[in-house]
């Protein structure tokens, strides 16, 4: 399958991708990690509020809410 | 006596299962030195009674907030920890479980939602788990109380895993996939239809839309629940009550004494609302106008924790909190002060930096009126029409958005985002939350309603030795030429600092128009908080953030009540 890497802001509402890593400081990965949004997980974008407002995706079966900011610096893989 | 310790993520039910070892004898204070709640109770173990400690909820050992650091500080109280896993996330739960059984601390491991998991497919192999862990593991559901009486007997054979050995974080990581892979297996589940209800909570617009009725019926709920118990608990109490006042009032004959202790008499009788005295008055308004509404409150408000609809409000209210300088969690220090500011004040620790808690604090103390309040106001204001107490809210609400762009700009600091993990929906675990809204009265009770009862008292000494008036006087100008409101609204403004409810009660003798009434009401919530408020706020904030608070409130104060006057009455 040939990919291409999008921050996860990119994503529309409904889209998919696998998270392929993170730009940010050590404490910023953890904080992902910890919360379950790890590399090479599937993940889906559940909904991206307007006028700023968070993005809100799917891991495992569970939804986390994250702010624009740290959305964009989440790289994932999605099909071309 | 051992101290057993409840570590685990955020909603994996810990609660639940605390209150299940616990029963309702707990007590819920900061931990020394932090501004973090944690609860304690008592439980009996095979070997004689155990304290336990139920620490906040985290994700990790390397804390990222102040509740985290106090859960990693409490671990080191522990001899004995209860790890609660939520299993219908495995993977994610394991990482704080190799971290505990990493220090070599006697544990067992709590599989708890086990019915969840269950119904969403999962399966684990607990007796493989058990053997990787090293640590007893038991499945439990706390909701029912399934697996807590195993639990409690396994925990006599916990101890440090011989099994996990420290490691470093990317070494933890691959091991919390191995062991995952290991022992679940999930059939793999189509999204139902209660998934998709439950997505439109989240959604923009639908979201928007189920978050006004939550609120809607919430509000109706805690009007409901309050004024049921008003009018079939404390009223009929109070009604046993008065003989025995009236009987104290012609013992004590008129004099400075009555006037303080029963106040005056209303056509020869006791009126509990305008007499003002320290045993009519004092007594009445926390325990039967203020106290129950705080009991609804807080029941509905645990009940929308428990069943998870909070952090979707915090995910909807986040567009509008983050221009304000706060995220999303912004609206539940409002959504509490509503109720009283007290809580509403604590609440503000949700919300992760200095400044992001300035101007929550600022912000609620400025423009939440509490539960009293809005009470008083309606009473003020109703008679004269709706569109009064319209003007008043409408008002406030200009100045929370104001003053919050504001702020954010001139306030330094950082505003992180939010971030938080959204939890199925869940029914709320009936123990649990009567336990939550019980701990949180006995709260209220303990911190306001001793400076409500203290402050009827100093009201009542100042009035009678004329100091009130004095005051008056010196504050007419300001009152009559800025304002244009009567001079003796100064004192209302003061009796304020202790008593907001009161307050609004006071300025109805003087006699005001309606346009006046609106100013002085809406002064009233601005100018600052009631001083039980004040005195949580200046813990939370500290003596610098609270008097950089104090200025916004009296300079925000001064500039509203001005312009509404030149709106509402002209030059």
């Amino acid at each position: 399958m040939i990919t291409m890497e999008k921050t996860l802001l990119d994503l529309e509402p409904g889209m998919q991708g696998i998270i392929a890593r993170f730009a940010g400081n050590p404490g910023f990965v953890r904080k992902l990690r910890t919360i379950g949004i790890r590399e090479g997980k599937n993940l889906t974008v559940v909904t991206r509020h307007p006028l700023g407002g968070p993005v809100v995706i799917e891991v495992d079966g569970r939804e986390v809410t994250l702010g624009r900011g740290m959305a964009v610096r989440v790289v994932v893989d999605v099909a071309a | 006596m051992k101290t057993v310790v409840l570590m685990g993520n955020p909603n994996v039910g810990k609660s639940g299962i605390f209150s299940r070892l616990t029963g309702t004898r707990v007590i819920t204070s900061n931990y020394a030195g932090t501004t973090v709640d944690v609860s304690r109770g008592k439980t009996r173990l095979a070997d004689g009674p155990a304290a336990v400690i139920d620490a906040p909820g985290t994700y990790s050992l390397a804390p990222t907030n102040p509740a985290e650091e106090v859960a990693a500080e409490i671990l080191g109280e522990a001899d004995v920890v209860v790890n609660v896993v939520d299993s219908t996330n495995l993977e994610r739960n394991l990482y704080l479980t190799l971290e505990t059984l990493e220090r070599g601390v006697p544990a067992a491991v709590a599989l708890n939602l086990w019915d969840e998991a269950g119904h969403q497919g999962i399966t684990i192999d607990v007796d493989r788990l058990e053997e990787l862990l090293g640590v007893p593991v038991v499945p439990t559901v706390g909701l029912s109380g399934q697996g807590i009486r195993e639990l409690v007997e396994r925990l006599g054979e916990a101890r440090p895993s011989a099994t996990i050995q420290p490691m470093s974080e990317e070494e933890r990581w691959v091991a919390v996939g191995q062991i995952t892979g290991e022992v679940q297996k999930i059939a793999h589940r189509h999204h139902t239809l209660a998934d998709r209800l439950a997505e439109a909570s989240i959604r923009p617009t639908s979201g928007i839309f189920i978050a006004l009725a939550v609120i809607a019926a919430a509000f109706l709920a805690v009007r409901w629940i309050g004024e049921g118990l008003i009018s079939f608990v404390f009223e009929p109490l109070f009604d046993l009550y008065t003989p025995i006042v009236m009987r104290a009032s012609e013992l004590l004959g008129p004099g400075i004494l009555h006037d303080i202790l029963i106040g005056r008499l209303i056509g020869g009788e006791i009126d509990y609302v305008e007499s003002m005295g320290l045993l009519t008055t004092g007594l009445f308004v926390p325990f039967a106008m203020i106290l129950p509404y705080i009991v609804a409150f807080y029941l509905i408000l645990s009940i929308l924790e428990d069943t998870g609809y909070l952090p979707r409000l915090a995910t909807l209210a986040d567009t509008f909190f983050h221009r304000l300088g706060m995220h999303g969690y912004g609206i539940i220090p409002v959504f509490l002060g509503f109720g009283c500011n007290v809580p509403g004040a604590l609440a503000t620790r949700v919300l992760e930096t200095k400044k992001q808690r300035f101007i929550a604090a600022t912000l609620m103390s400025l423009a939440i009126p509490c539960m009293a309040q809005i009470a008083m106001v309606f009473g003020v204001l109703g008679p004269f029409g709706l569109q009064y107490v319209v003007m008043v809210f409408v008002s406030l609400a200009v100045v929370y958005v104001a003053a919050g762009l504001i702020l954010n700009r001139v306030v330094p600091g950082e505003c992180p985002e939010i971030f938080l993990e959204i939890p199925p929906y869940r029914a709320p675990d009936l123990r649990a939350t009567a336990t939550k809204t019980w701990m949180r009265v006995r709260g209220f009770v303990g911190e306001a309603i001793p400076y409500l009862f203290l402050g009827i008292l100093v009201v009542n000494l100042l009035y009678s030795v004329g100091f009130l008036d004095l005051l008056a006087a010196a504050f007419a100008p300001v009152m009559e030429t800025w304002l244009g409101l009567p001079a003796g609204a100064a004192v209302a403004l003061l009796v304020g600092f202790l008593r907001k409810d009161l307050a609004v009660g006071m300025l109805v003798p003087l006699g005001m128009s309606p346009e006046q009434l609106v100013i002085a009401v809406t002064m009233l919530t601005i100018y600052f908080p009631c001083v039980a408020t004040f005195v949580v706020l200046l813990r939370e904030l500290g003596a610098r953030g609270m008097l950089a608070a104090a200025g916004v409130m009296v300079t925000t104060a001064l500039l509203v009540g001005g312009a509404l006057r030149v709106i509402l009455i002209g030059f």
